[in-house]
């Protein structure tokens, strides 16, 4: 497990990272989510070992970052942002060099090669430069390269940007097949990928947690979680929807016609408006209930109280 | 062990780019033409690789650090760095697996030059052991050089800039004990501070080992600096590394 307690890291002025404290446990799949420079990357360095905090402990299954830095590196898999490799070596050559660097020997390491190379579908340019690889490439390399030891821990960030839907849908997979022992903390831009692959979210703005908890009550702050929108083949009346029990507020968007129904606060208005509309015979050509609207809840947590918006 | 490792990538690496055929190259046909047309190997009439030994120090001075330059800039640069630093490896591993790499290859150039102890041993009857002492005492010195363009290397991100730098830090070294700059001190130092000057010089302590003779003193002097431009590295480095 690692616990983080009061994690500080600052550059000259800058605070990045200011008094962080979380725990994470094994089988937790964490979502770092949070605007550009808002800290997420700083605090992945600081876990494993790249950068040393200014202040602050993380402890990490028992050992201390500091003193047993090397105990704790080879406990961790990192993907680093934008998943550097040496350009001049091989896939093979590079993922080799990886894995004897992280002391593998003989046929484990043919084997744990072999594996992570099968995995992530290398097969095809195990003899190509990797300078000369599509991102696509260049980021399953990297991820490779994270798991050739079967770590504990794996952190990746941002482990799906510049992958198309098919692989970002490989790569979650994969991340969610790993998951079970093992702690995996990932950073993503990508709303949807938390909700598809963790069981966790943070949110990090200002160097500050804003946000410690399932991707559940993530979707939960949003105005629109369970929220009905419907859609009316042509006007009708449909006043008696915003009087109906629960609805705290109708809404009807000018541009497409659509309306949506805005349930007061642990309720589910889905039986109500259904029996209402099959009452007063409405034309309702669409009808669907709202899961939450990520990207409103992310501008919520991160944009500060007085307006000024996340920073770029 | 993990030294091992990383020296072998760091090496193979200097091969699988042009870096070291260039390098290699460069030095050979430099070498030749300063050692046969500015030395006068033939005309001295002595059958002896001095006029080789003596341009050492400006052949390094110039080429050790191209080796040197992307030894570290190269890899703040692509975030290579994160990767290796994320190793259960330690920092001071790196830093010797990185140099030992880089003076393997200068050891290889120094290996090449033999047709020059061949042409001696043809046309005259030199003593072996002169020579051998004096190519250690010359990949000692490029050890030194090598230091200094790797500390250099470790302080920007751009290969041009630690290029330019390890000539400029270099040069001071090559040139401290010259009487040229010794001159320059001479009216208003006192005879410490143009001691400690004079005895920084590359050129004063290469000019016994050029000659065949390792003494305890130049020798210990070109491992302190080498000792001295790691160590800076690895502080550089570590404070460096997050930018």
């Amino acid at each position: 497990m690692i616990a983080v307690k009061n994690l500080t890291r600052q550059f000259g002025h800058l605070t990045a990272v200011d008094a962080v404290s979380f725990d994470i446990h094994p089988g937790d799949v964490v979502g770092f989510l949070g605007p550009n420079g808002a800290g997420k990357s700083t605090t992945m360095k600081m876990l494993t070992g790249f950068l040393t905090p200014t202040s602050g402990s993380i402890v990490i299954d028992e050992h201390t970052i500091g003193d047993e830095s090397l105990a704790i590196k080879s406990k961790i898999g990192y993907l680093p942002e934008g998943a550097p490799a040496y350009g001049d070596m091989t896939v093979f050559q590079f993922l080799d060099f990886i894995a004897s660097a992280r002391k593998l020997k003989g046929a484990y390491k043919k084997e744990r090669l072999k594996a992570v190379i099968g995995d992530l579908s290398l097969e095809s340019v195990l003899n190509r430069h990797i300078d000369n690889l599509s991102k696509g490439f260049k980021r399953r390399v990297g991820l490779a390269q994270a798991l050739v030891h079967d770590p504990k821990i794996l952190i990746l960030d941002e482990p799906t940007d510049g992958l198309d839907p098919n692989q970002k849908h490989q790569v979650r997979n994969l991340i969610k097949a790993l998951a079970k022992d093992k702690i995996v903390i990932i950073s993503t831009h990508i709303l949807e990928e938390v909700t598809a692959v963790c069981n966790r979210v943070m949110v990090i703005a200002k160097g500050k947690i804003r946000f410690n908890g399932t991707p559940k009550a993530f979707q939960q702050q949003s105005r629109y979680y369970q929220a009905v929108t419907l859609s009316l083949s042509y006007a009708a009346d449909i006043s008696g929807l915003a009087e109906l029990d629960g609805v705290a507020e109708m809404e009807i968007d000018k541009a497409t016609g659509n309306v949506t129904l805005f349930p007061e606060p642990g309720h589910l208005i889905l039986n109500a408006v259904a029996e209402h509309i099959q009452l007063r015979r409405l034309p309702v050509d669409e009808l669907h209930v709202e899961t939450g609207r990520l990207d409103d809840v992310f501008r919520q947590i991160t944009c500060d109280e007085d307006g000024e918006g996340e920073a770029a | 062990m993990s030294v091992w490792v990383i020296g072998k990538r760091e090496f193979a690496s200097f091969f699988s780019t042009p870096v070291a055929y260039v390098f290699v190259a460069v030095f050979l046909v430099l070498s030749g033409i300063l050692t046969f047309f500015f030395g006068d190997f033939y005309e001295r009439g002595q059958a002896d690789l001095l006029p080789f030994f003596n341009v050492n120090p400006w052949l390094y001075l110039f080429l050790v650090p191209a080796i040197a330059m992307r030894s570290w800039a190269e890899e703040r640069k692509t975030g290579t760095v994160e990767l290796l630093m994320t190793l259960p490896v330690s920092l001071g591993q790196v830093v010797l697996a990185k140099f030992l790499a880089a003076w393997s290859v200068l050891g290889l150039t120094l290996m090449l030059t033999f047709p020059l102890w061949l042409t001696a041993a043809y046309l005259g009857n030199p003593d072996h052991g002169i020579i051998v002492a004096a190519y250690i005492g010359s990949w000692l010195m490029g050890g030194a050089f090598l230091a200094i363009g790797m500390c250099m290397s470790a302080l920007t991100k751009n290969q041009v800039v630690a290029f330019i730098l390890a000539i400029l830090v270099s040069f001071l070294f090559v040139v401290s004990g010259t009487a040229m700059v010794l001159d320059a001190f001479e009216p208003w130092a006192n005879s410490l501070i143009i001691d400690t000057i004079a005895s920084l010089s590359f050129l004063t302590h290469f000019s016994a080992m050029a000659k065949g003779v390792l003494a305890l003193n130049d020798v210990v002097f070109f491992i302190l600096v080498i000792a001295t431009g790691l160590y800076a590295s690895l502080v550089i480095i570590e404070q460096k590394k997050a930018e």
